[in-house]
């Protein structure tokens, strides 16, 4: 294997398993349509920030933009609890409106943002292996994209860890964790903000689009498989990781986007895990 | 000592509590104490704001008007006295989890939800099932679970928060009748053991036999007190009998218009406010 | 402007094709839009048009042509199948709907962006302009193209239309149609199909990820205006062709800039704005309402004042000052002032250089006040059990809201009594 097939699957590696891992909590939470707002919406933030920064990858920027993601779930709310808009449509005009005025941004400023319509649609991992850091002493590291996504993802198993019961019981009884006087807003925020910071991350690799994908399937595949939240992690973090593997030899034999290769791998999965568990289903009954 | 002290500070007083849903009213300034140690029920036609009543308490809501007063005090300074156990249907019981992880949220509490539990709060998880008599089962699934069973995870998830208030959200619903008598059993005891039990109960029926106290509710308070100055039948004619016509009729209106439930910085002056 | 004027006067004949198109898919789209709107089923849609690609990726693989017919059933087949996934997920598995929408929404595309990209890296001709299909662009449409979609758009109106008041009925209750003996299982599989098929037509303006956008949006914001189904279906329609209109004539005047996020746009602003300013169901109308309360609630509480004062003088000839006023109540600065003006206003009260005092008309006015005031106290006491002296507060606001028809009917409820529970007399009209 090229050391470039490795980064590029490293790279999709440490993505997917970020998404994963946040994926199951949006899955549990209902929240998976939300996500997919939020990947959308931040399209509008990460142009700002490349427009103003002039470069990826400055991380007051990154952050910048992911906080369009929480205002957007912010705007939700407001619309549905304000405007007494109901909650799907809420989250269908909320969305298509920030990505609108994300897409044409990128046509007004073609000549200055270092992005167009297909990286928004399905990134460019393809390309991660083209921007490797160096040491100062000229040593390859590996690519820039790698290191964000290894940041990213040490970042959101810092938080599962460290916050793993309060983000159980404020997703599993918020009503009862109020009662105990747990702030369910409080985990809502942090959560929805790591969740925003996450898509903005994998933009560049995955596109706007296909994050979706990468948070909810793999997440949904592991929950078809166990009763236990610990092993629906571990097990969704397989899949994502199975999914940038098979996913790259999958575009290699086609000569097609690896992003979308990715998530089709990611689908085959659920689609056996969803089979399985309704043989299952079947024998017991 | 502490017998007197029981017996002066009611375990709840409700004060003039009202509340809405985008401002339609669906509690009219209800206004009772309760005594400490009792088995109380809250008894109310469908939709006559048990629930409501319960999730003001708990401060899950915010009242339109009034205060609650837990053994004398504001909620967050008795908190850790107070148990909440929420109807079973509010929760997905999907949710991968086994009986003892649900039980153990008992012992979760916000500035130590970052810590390990500690051995003693296990023992208080153990304790918990074994009188709910659910220990066999502490590793099952809760989906795999029957309605009276994950009930009793419900209870003991409250027993596990060593509390001395309970209040429980129709615990009955859904119950076969042997885990009924059972769960009643497991109620008395803790009224034994000085508890207050305060539950939401939808059956008029059992309600008379069940409880030492009664909450009678509709949409305003009927009347609360002891089973016999309850049970009569004036009473249950006009919890039970249908709506007030002029109250619902002001109730919509409320709504329609986007009334305010009290107006804004009311005050009346000393004396002198009689309309 | 210049270019506003010459896009208006629609002399190209290729403008004119295009537009008049994209107005007719868009209007398709958003009549359609408001059933799925009805049935809460907004992010289904939003589903459906992302799975769609795929179906139009291996439609030109087999056929390698860009023939619309041949695309449109592509898409269609693809659509279909994601609606079936969806079901079959949120009925035979444990997840949940939402998460059944974003798996499908995501794989479908994800596939349909492999298929993509292998048909733009392969060799095949004719290749190029299969992503117009993601952000939608009217003006790349070949007049053949044109037709098909704008025939089918024409369609869709004349079956809704023909088949409206089936459709009306299983939106608002699907149950009841049922009851009814509507074919409910059929009628499900054509709204289905429809939306399907205006997905189908409308990815071509404003492009799969945006759809969404087409179906709910005009119908989102057609609903602040009216609680009738008719009404809304011609205002949704009205919404999106003047949204047409608008991102046709700004990808005609600006020719890098795709037609579908300017109609997307339009159809944000238009909906911000009806939520915003609509009658009845709009913010700014709620906030009015809130306004009007509170100043009728300030007043009637004003004329109180006045009667109270009177009340215990004995006569309410006495000339009253504002300060006379803030004694009984907490009427701030402000809100005398305010108060005052409106009841001068409505020659309730006498201004003189001394103070105020009750006019004929005020008086009355304030009697009426105070009676519902204590009426109410009554009702609390005798309906409701409430004792005396916790009735007051709640009195304090029920008294402003009660009308006419609610008097008569405490007053014979409670067989109209003479005195309050506080011992004080009901003041009847004289």
């Amino acid at each position: 294997m090229s050391s470039a097939g490795f980064y590029i699957m490293a790279t999709g590696a440490v993505i997917a398993a970020a998404c994963a891992l946040l994926g199951s909590f949006l899955v549990l939470r209902k929240m998976a349509m939300v996500g997919d707002a939020v990947s959308h919406a931040v399209l509008p933030g990460i142009v700002l920030a490349f427009l103003i920064s002039g470069s990826r990858g400055n991380l007051i920027m990154l952050v910048g933009a992911a906080i369009t993601g929480v205002l957007t779930t912010v705007l939700i709310e407001l619309l549905h609890k304000k405007a007494r808009l109901q909650e799907d449509a809420s989250i269908g005009i909320t969305f298509t409106w920030l990505f609108a005025i994300g897409v044409i941004l990128i046509s007004s400023f073609t000549g200055q943002v270092d992005l167009d319509q297909d990286c928004v649609l399905y990134g460019e991992i393809a390309y991660v292996p083209l921007d490797l850091l160096y040491t100062s002493s000229g040593t390859v590291l590996g690519p820039r994209a790698l290191w964000v996504g290894g940041g990213l993802l040490l970042l959101v198993v810092i938080f599962v860890l460290v916050g793993f019961r309060g983000l159980k019981i404020s997703t599993f009884n918020p009503e009862y964790a109020k009662a105990l006087g747990i702030s369910t807003a409080f985990w809502h925020f942090s959560f929805m903000g790591l969740v925003s910071l996450t898509t903005v991350v994998s933009f560049e690799s995955v596109g706007a689009i296909l994050i979706v994908a990468l948070l909810v399937v793999p997440a949904a595949t592991a929950y078809l498989l166990t009763h236990r939240l610990k092993a629906m992690l571990l097990l969704a973090v397989l899949f994502g990781v199975l999914a940038s593997v098979g996913g790259y030899y999958l575009a290699a034999a086609l000569n097609g986007s690896i992003a979308g290769a990715m998530v089709t791998v990611a689908g085959i999965l659920f689609l056996l895990a969803f089979g399985y568990s309704r043989w299952e289903n079947s024998r017991k009954a | 000592m502490i017998a007197e002290t029981q017996e002066v500070i009611p375990a709840l007083e409700v004060h003039n509590l009202s509340a809405s849903y985008q401002r339609k009213p669906v509690l009219w300034d209800v206004d009772f104490q309760l005594p400490q140690g009792k088995l109380i029920g809250v008894v109310g036609p469908n939709g006559s704001g048990k629930t409501t009543l319960l999730k003001n308490i708990m401060g899950l809501m915010e009242p339109d008007s009034g205060y609650v007063k837990l053994f004398g005090e504001d909620l967050e300074k008795v908190r850790h006295r107070i148990s909440y156990v929420p109807q079973r249907e509010s929760v997905d019981w999907n949710f991968p989890a086994s009986v003892r992880d649900v039980v153990e949220m008992g012992r979760y509490r916000k500035n130590r939800l970052f810590k390990r539990l500690k051995a003693q709060d296990h023992q208080l998880v153990t304790e918990a099932l074994e009188r709910v008599n659910l220990l066999e089962l502490s590793q099952r699934q809760i989906s795999q679970l029957s309605g009276g069973q994950q009930q009793r995870v419900f209870i003991a998830r409250a027993l596990a928060q060593q509390a001395d208030l309970y209040l429980m959200d129709e615990p009955f619903v859904g119950v076969d009748a042997a885990t009924e008598e059972a769960l009643l059993e497991l109620l008395t005891e803790m009224k034994n053991a000085g508890k207050t039990v305060v539950i939401v109960h939808h059956d008029l029926q059992t309600a008379y036999e069940y409880f030492d106290w009664t909450v009678l509710l509709n949409t305003r308070l009927v009347a609360a007190g002891p089973q016999e100055s309850i049970f009569k039948k004036e009473l249950l004619q006009e919890a039970y009998g249908g709506r007030l016509t002029v109250l619902s009729k002001i109730g919509d209106l409320m709504a329609r218009k986007d009334f305010p439930a009290r107006e804004t910085g009311f005050k009346e002056k000393e004396g002198l406010g009689d309309g | 402007m210049d270019s506003l004027w010459t896009f208006l006067q629609f002399k190209d004949a290729t403008l004119q094709l295009v537009t008049a198109g994209t107005v007719l898919i868009a209007m398709g789209a958003s009549v359609v839009g408001c059933f799925a709107f009805l049935r809460k089923r907004a992010l289904v849609g939003d589903a459906v048009a992302h799975a769609i690609l795929p179906g139009i990726a291996v439609a030109f693989m087999l056929t390698a042509a860009k023939n619309p017919l041949i695309l449109l059933s592509g898409a269609l087949v693809s659509g279909w199948l994601a609606l079936y996934c969806i079901e079959i997920i949120q009925k035979t598995s444990k997840l949940s709907a939402d998460t059944a929408i974003a798996a499908v929404l995501g794989v479908f595309f994800g596939i349909g962006i492999l298929l993509l990209t292998h048909i733009q890296h392969s060799d095949l001709e004719n290749q190029s302009g299969l992503d117009r299909f993601l952000f939608g662009s009217a003006a790349s449409m070949s007049t053949a193209d044109l037709l098909t979609y704008a025939g089918v758009a024409l369609f869709l109106l004349l079956a809704i239309a023909g088949l409206y008041k089936e459709l009306k009925l299983f939106s608002f209750n699907p149950e009841y149609a049922q009851v009814l003996g509507l074919p409910v299982k059929t009628i499900r599989r054509l709204i289905n199909s429809l939306t399907v098929m205006a997905i189908a037509i409308g990815i071509q303006s404003v492009g799969v990820v945006l759809m969404a956008a087409l179906l709910i949006t005009p119908a989102a914001a057609a609903r602040a205006w009216t609680d009738r189904l008719l009404v809304m279906i011609f205002l949704a329609a009205g919404f999106a062709a003047f949204s047409a209109l608008v991102g046709s004539y700004v990808s005609f005047s600006a020719t890098a800039m795709p037609t579908g996020p300017w109609i997307v746009m339009s159809l944000s602003f238009l909906a911000l704005i009806s939520l915003f300013i609509a009658p009845q169901r709009g913010l700014l109308a709620r906030l009015n309402r809130q306004r009007l309360n509170r100043i009728k609630i300030l007043t009637e509480n004003m004329l109180k004042a006045f009667y109270n004062l009177g009340e215990r003088a004995g006569t309410y000839q006495k000339w009253l000052t504002a300060e006379d006023l803030a004694r009984v109540r907490d009427f701030t600065h402000a809100e005398l002032t305010q108060g005052l003006r409106i009841l001068r206003k409505k020659h309730l009260v006498i201004p003189k250089q001394s103070g105020y005092r009750l006019s004929r008309q005020g008086l009355d006015e304030a009697r009426r006040v105070v009676r519902l005031h204590r009426l109410w106290e009554m009702y609390l006491t005798q309906r409701m059990r409430m004792k005396s002296d916790h009735i007051h507060p709640n009195a304090e606001t029920i008294e402003h809201i009660i009308t006419p028809e609610i008097e008569e009917q405490l007053l014979r409820e409670l067989d109209f009594p003479e005195k309050d529970p506080h011992s004080s007399p009901i003041p009847y009209p004289q």
